[in-house]
């Protein structure tokens, strides 16, 4: 897309005026097809349904914004359907806030913006309202975009810390660390053999089909920022039961443990963007790995661990047998020195 | 199954446990108490944590870490020289990652970054010659961290980076050496110690006679071992038959990438580029030719000379409590430091070995805290 002959996006984008309005029909109207996004008023209105609501909001602001498997944009649609998703609701409606840097190509921008609405699709949801504002060049590292989303609660969904108990099992819908790798890979230039994709997709459809199937959940939580370690260590804190995970069960593939071990990373700590973690009776986990697999995003669920009295500890047994404690995530991952 | 994943074999790994452990009472009855190994290198400090080797060997083995991180025992006085460094105008500081985060006597570089400075990481100095070469308008000064497994690399980044003639491209040498870090831990009357575990990639560069002198001079039982589970059990039964045999010897048992003469070709370089110094390490003190420093005719390349560094005043200023000194040194183990996860944690480290991935604080503090209540799964 070229505007006035140019192909950057300009202050004049962000001011209101000739350029937003083209940049607005031109592009975000062009790619996010949407009814009530098309009134271009100062809200977005829409009816509701009887029944609890779930909302909530996430900025991302990857570096860099194009990696293996996805971009910030891919990243901007499913972190926030995966947030409701593992609340139990039916994501509907998202608002889509953008930050642009002065000088970024908008050939850039329009393939970020064609993947939101590729995510959007996949996903069932859609932009209803937006915002666009360009801020001066070096204020901000290319792009940053907020998301905000709206979801019903499924009828009949309760999920919580306070319903767990000791006994029941931790299950996890495939190999851990990709998305991580495949960042930090793209980011510090790393050329190991062998590219690591981001597992980055949306997880509401695999979700809902597990909560139509499966009675017994107690909780969900999707696994970014922190890895399953720092997320298990949340859980385990928030109800005052240990967990025990067992290091033989955890998928972790070939490409991310080669990658890992050569920075010194973690892959308990690494980041995803299609792997969430649930908590299910123990009655019920089988038939809830059996309905995972059966989805093309859990096809390597499996059963990882179980629940405990305890104090809020994460231990993890290793392969030879011994235990070791895993705790919250501190401080970034960096690569290591030798 | 590829030849190295047997080195991961879960089945082979706990019946060699079973055979270290039946091993190890043994050699605890002969001697009234467990024997106490120490490893020498941050990489096995970590994999011998992330295994629960400890929690395993409980009672019949003591592991120790000693002086192996190569950010663990970068001293103040050099932290604070390349915090000098980020500071000057037009410079940009080029490093490893876990540099970032290690305190010298007043910020960090990450503290700089934070305030301006133009810190990046590098996975390779390489990376840096090609930023330098992209941004000539730019001092980039590369920071030489690690022993002798990083050393010939930033050598051959300097041959390269000469006969490409790229000029605004130095390093800050600060890079180590082992064996004389070994020699000053055991040198040490206070440490009662049985047997080392000797660095596998270090090994791969100096060649497994470089660690003959272990012997000669203090008749201890040492093995050059992998990282990988198998690779570590097969390094400890080793030293038990040998503390059982009464025997002494410097055995390689990470055949597959160590020699006995190590990788000429990396020495030739290293010894092209740099020569050894006298220089400090984080809780040891200063340690006669273990450091290696850039040779006058790589004085262009050297940033202490071409930008007039003046050398920050050595410094014992050392945090109260932090009990680093010790635990490099192997004469501590982390949780008998008082500051130890109350007042030091991964997220405000008070000492060196609890900022790095591979300190023996932080590895520590992430696996093996608390004595669970409770079997396994």
């Amino acid at each position: 897309m070229k505007e006035n002959g140019r192909d950057i996006v300009l202050l004049a984008h962000g001011d209101g005026g000739a350029l937003t309005h083209e940049l607005i029909n031109n592009l975000f109207l062009c790619h996010f097809e949407s009814n009530i996004l098309k009134t271009l008023t100062d809200a977005a209105v829409f009816s509701i349904n009887e029944g609890r609501m779930a909302i909530t909001t996430d900025s991302f602001v990857v570096d860099p914004p194009f990696f293996p498997g996805g971009d910030v944009g891919k990243l901007a649609v499913c972190g926030t359907v995966n947030d409701l998703a593992v609340s139990g609701a039916r994501p509907v409606y998202l608002t889509a806030s953008f930050i642009l840097e002065e000088g970024l190509p908008l050939a850039d921008l329009e393939s970020i913006v064609q993947s939101m609405a590729g995510a959007c699709g996949v996903a069932g949801v859609e932009i209803v309202t937006g915002d666009t504002k360009v801020v001066e060049k070096g204020h901000l590292d290319k792009i940053f975009i907020n998301t905000t989303g709206v979801g019903y609660i499924f009828p009949g969904v309760d999920l919580g810390y306070h319903r767990i108990k000791p006994g029941d099992k931790v299950l996890v819908n495939g190999s851990l660390g990709q998305h991580g790798i495949a960042v930090l890979c793209k980011r510090y230039g790393f050329d190991f053999a062998g590219q690591v994709m981001s597992d980055c997709a949306p997880l509401n459809g695999i979700i809902s089909l597990l909560l139509k199937e499966i009675r017994g959940i107690k909780i969900m939580r999707d696994l970014t920022r922190g890895g399953l370690a720092t997320t298990a260590k949340e859980i385990a804190s928030a109800c005052g039961l240990d967990i025990w995970l067992d290091e033989n069960c955890i998928p972790v593939d070939a490409g991310v443990k080669g990658a890992a071990e050569m920075l010194g990373l973690d892959p308990l700590y690494l980041a995803n963007e299609g792997k969430f973690m649930v908590i299910v009776t123990p009655e019920e986990a089988e038939k809830a790995v059996a309905v995972m697999q059966g989805h093309e995003l859990g096809r390597d669920a499996r059963i990882i661990g179980e629940v405990k009295p305890g104090k809020g500890n994460v231990y993890l047994s290793t392969s030879l047998g011994g235990t070791k404690l895993l705790d919250l995530m501190a401080g970034s991952p960096l690569p290591r020195i030798c | 199954m590829s030849p190295l994943d047997r080195f991961c074999d879960t089945e082979l790994s706990r019946k060699l446990m079973g055979r270290v452990a039946a091993l190890a009472d043994e050699v605890a009855e002969r001697l009234g108490r467990p024997a106490v190994f120490i490893e020498v290198c941050g990489t096995h400090t970590v994999a011998i944590s992330r295994l629960g080797l400890r929690s395993l060997l409980a009672g019949r083995v003591e592991l120790r870490s000693g002086p192996g991180c190569p950010v663990c025992v970068t001293d103040h006085q050099e932290i604070d020289m390349m915090v000098n460094l980020a500071r000057l105008a037009g410079v940009t500081l080029g490093t490893f990652g876990d540099m970032l985060r290690v305190p010298g006597s007043r910020s960090s570089l990450e503290r700089e970054r934070a305030g301006g400075a133009d810190v990046r990481i590098f996975y390779s100095p390489l990376d840096a010659v090609a930023f330098a070469e992209a941004n000539p308008e730019r001092e980039v000064v590369f920071l030489g961290i690690g022993f002798e497994t990083t050393a010939p690399v930033v050598a051959s980044t300097l041959t390269r980076a000469r006969a490409k003639g790229v000029k605004n491209f130095s390093i800050f040498s600060a890079h180590k050496l082992i064996p004389p870090a070994i020699r000053a831990v055991l040198s040490d009357p206070v440490l009662k110690l049985d047997g080392l575990i000797l660095p596998g990639h270090v090994s791969a560069i100096t060649g497994r006679r470089a660690f003959d002198f272990i012997v000669k001079e203090y008749g201890l039982p040492s093995v050059i071992s992998g990282f990988e589970p198998m690779d570590i059990l097969i390094a400890l039964h080793e030293l038990l038959l040998q503390l059982l045999r009464g025997e002494a010897r410097v055995v390689n048992k990470y055949t597959r990438v160590v020699r006995e003469e190590g990788n000429l070709d990396a020495r030739k370089r290293i010894a092209e580029c740099f020569e050894e110094v006298d220089v400090p390490w984080r809780g040891l003190g200063v340690i006669p030719e273990s450091g290696l420093s850039l040779r006058e005719t790589f004085r262009d390349f050297d940033a202490r000379f071409k930008l007039n560094i003046e050398p920050a005043p050595p410094t014992s200023h050392y945090p109260p409590g932090c009990a680093c000194k010790e635990i490099l040194r192997g004469k501590l183990l982390p949780p008998e430091c008082r500051l130890f996860s109350n007042v030091c944690t991964p997220v405000h480290p008070v000492g060196p070995c609890m900022v790095s991935s591979e300190g023996a604080c932080a590895a520590y503090y992430r696996f093996e805290r608390f004595s669970p209540v409770g079997g396994g799964i």
